[in-house]
């Protein structure tokens, strides 16, 4: 019998439904999955063991009585740690924030928690969300349970992580580069970007506001398409959050590609892009052929000027958003003489270099005689990246891509060199400029035994289509299975 | 044309106490950085407007209600120094 920590969301709701499983069985086999993989794996900064199993205890009561509240009624989900838990301490991986206690929970979390979902913990992040390999965090990096020597990509790594080794049955991360996307990719599964505004951001700690999207990362499409429609819809307490009805995710699941459009942006499936890679998105490219999608090469020229643009945008918003760590109202304080003093002095120690990088980064673009050369510009390549995927749209229903130009890179391979790091988004940064939603679905493994991911983009809106291609890929796709971690099989 | 950032200046808008060695070392960095990100500028943009939000969306409003907000002792005690009701700081000027 397969052990429930390795069991899909819908195979475990459908065992709670039957009464073939207890929510605590299901928390218990993951929290004892935790336990023995954690001191190798890393995915956890905080577990929550009393209150997931208070929460797995109160479904069972809620499901025993016939009074389930829904698909995801008292399964066991890791959460972020750049995301608000009411009483539960939350870091977004930096040392400025260490033991830090947040008085509400973020709309995720709250909606989530009315589901029935049951909290196992905390994952690790790099710090604030910025990486792409979960090196960058004050509390040590999270290693791929594929292979301990590599990373889980990032920022989401530690969330992956878990859902790989079956630490939890699903995980949210968020995305402002491709931070769920690329970790997905890097450990064998289905993560997902909603449409900009589709998932409110607030209580997720802000790194760049008109690019954070929170979204699932699952082993299948369908469990991605039931979490994302769980936390989408309008937010009154976020202000860019999207007023109309969110589109269902799990509407055409079983629909296939026949008769859709699939284009193949040139700029982004060539240069850069690893062999292994190209040929696995290659032979998907040739299976959604096969299977009647009909296949169209695109050209979108200013994506190839999207890292730039991004590299300037990103960080000028997170040197404004990070502005509020300061010594003042929650985390650390370094004393100083002067007011100025000590939050010079609480900044420099609280942030690790990766975050100042990106502040004084930031500060620099947005400061007077260089606005207009480099934050200003890189607004207006935004608009044209925009008005190109608009017009790639008309020609098709999805464009798709590599995920990530590699496979798992081994840790410290990239960490003295921070622009090879960021070339990890190539692939995923357009979508986060567009708005647009972007998914990535395991499709093959490496000659090492490596997932290799493969991206799905969609207009805005445009997640009904998405999901629908993404699970054809799905079924078109060999499993992949699961990492086998010496540490659970002995 | 390699380019000229006066990174003491950067870090102090920014509030961050670097030492002269960390100055340098991100100064190289960033002029890396700077150098990949300036490609935006190749790009012809004459007339095109810059995007600030990625779906086409105007102000978002809403009624003026008064609702109750986050406890403030629960807020406060997550403050590295508070004192009646304040969060309490450093002088914002030098004694001297």
């Amino acid at each position: 019998m397969t052990n429930p920590a390795d069991l899909t969301l819908v195979e475990a709701a459908t065992a709670l439904k039957a009464g073939d499983q207890t929510s605590v069985a299901l928390t218990e086999a993951v929290l004892t999955r935790a336990s023995l993989t954690e001191a190798a794996v890393h995915a956890y900064l905080t577990i929550d063991r009393s209150g997931a199993l208070a929460a797995a205890e109160a479904a069972d009561r809620r499901i025993s009585k016939g009074r389930s509240i829904g698909p995801l009624d008292g399964l066991p989900i890791a959460l972020k740690d750049n995301m608000m838990t009411r009483g539960v301490e939350t870091t977004a991986s930096s040392k400025i924030l260490a033991g830090y206690i947040p008085p509400y929970d973020g709309t995720v979390v709250a909606r989530l928690r009315e589901a029935g979902a049951v909290f196992v913990g905390k994952t690790n992040l790099d710090e604030f969300a910025m990486g792409s390999s979960t090196e960058n965090s004050a509390f040590g990096p999270t290693r791929n349970p594929w292979n301990l020597d590599t990373v889980p990509g990032g920022s989401s790594g530690g969330s992956a992580a878990a859902v790989a080794a079956g630490s939890a049955l699903a995980g949210l991360g968020s995305d402002t580069g491709g931070s769920i996307r690329q970790p997905a990719a890097l450990c064998g599964l289905v993560g997902m970007k909603p449409t900009y505004g589709l998932v409110s951001r607030y209580g997720l700690i802000a790194f760049a506001s008109s690019l954070d999207q929170i979204g699932p990362l699952t082993h299948t499409v369908e469990d991605a398409a039931i979490v994302y429609e769980a936390i989408a819809g309008h937010d009154p307490l976020d202000a860019t959050s999207f007023p109309g009805p969110a589109p269902s995710g799990t509407e055409r699941l079983g629909e296939g590609v026949s008769g859709l459009r699939v284009g193949i942006v040139n700029e982004l499936s060539g240069e850069g892009i690893d062999d292994e890679v190209l040929a696995a998105f290659r032979t998907t490219v040739q299976r959604l052929a096969s299977a009647g999608a009909e296949i169209v090469e695109l050209s979108l020229p200013s994506t190839a000027t999207a890292l730039s643009a991004y590299y300037l945008i990103a960080p000028a918003e997170c040197s404004a958003n990070l502005a509020r760590f300061d010594g003042v109202r929650y985390g650390l304080r370094v004393d100083g003489g002067t007011v100025d003093e000590m939050m010079s002095r609480t900044r420099a120690d609280g942030f690790g270099p990766e975050v100042i990088r990106r502040i004084l980064l930031g500060t620099y673009a947005l400061s007077a005689g260089y606005y207009d050369a480099f934050y200003g510009q890189a607004q207006r390549v935004r608009t044209l990246i925009i008005q190109e995927f608009a017009r790639a749209y008309e020609q098709v229903d999805v464009l798709v891509s590599p995920t990530a130009p590699a496979p798992a890179f081994e840790l410290g391979a990239k960490t003295q060199d921070p622009l090879s790091m960021y070339m990890q988004d190539i692939c995923t940064i357009p979508s986060n400029l567009s708005g647009h939603p972007a998914m990535s679905v395991p499709v093959g493994l490496s000659a090492t035994g490596l997932p290799i991911g493969f991206q799905v983009m969609a207009p805005a809106l445009g997640e009904t289509v998405m999901f629908q291609v993404a699970a054809a890929i799905e079924n078109l796709s060999d499993d992949i299975g699961r990492p086998v971690l010496e540490v659970v099989a002995s | 044309m390699p380019i000229e950032i006066d990174i003491a200046h950067v870090a102090r808008l920014a509030r961050i106490e670097l030492s002269e060695r960390q100055l340098a070392d991100y100064r190289a960095q960033l002029g890396v950085i700077l150098d990949h990100a300036a490609r935006v500028q190749e790009l012809p943009t004459e007339g095109v407007a810059p995007t600030s939000h990625p779906l086409d969306m105007v102000n978002a409003f809403r009624e003026d209600i008064v609702r109750p907000s986050l406890d403030r002792d629960e807020v406060l005690s997550q403050a590295p120094d508070a004192t009646d009701g304040f969060f309490r700081v450093p002088p914002s000027l030098d004694n001297e």
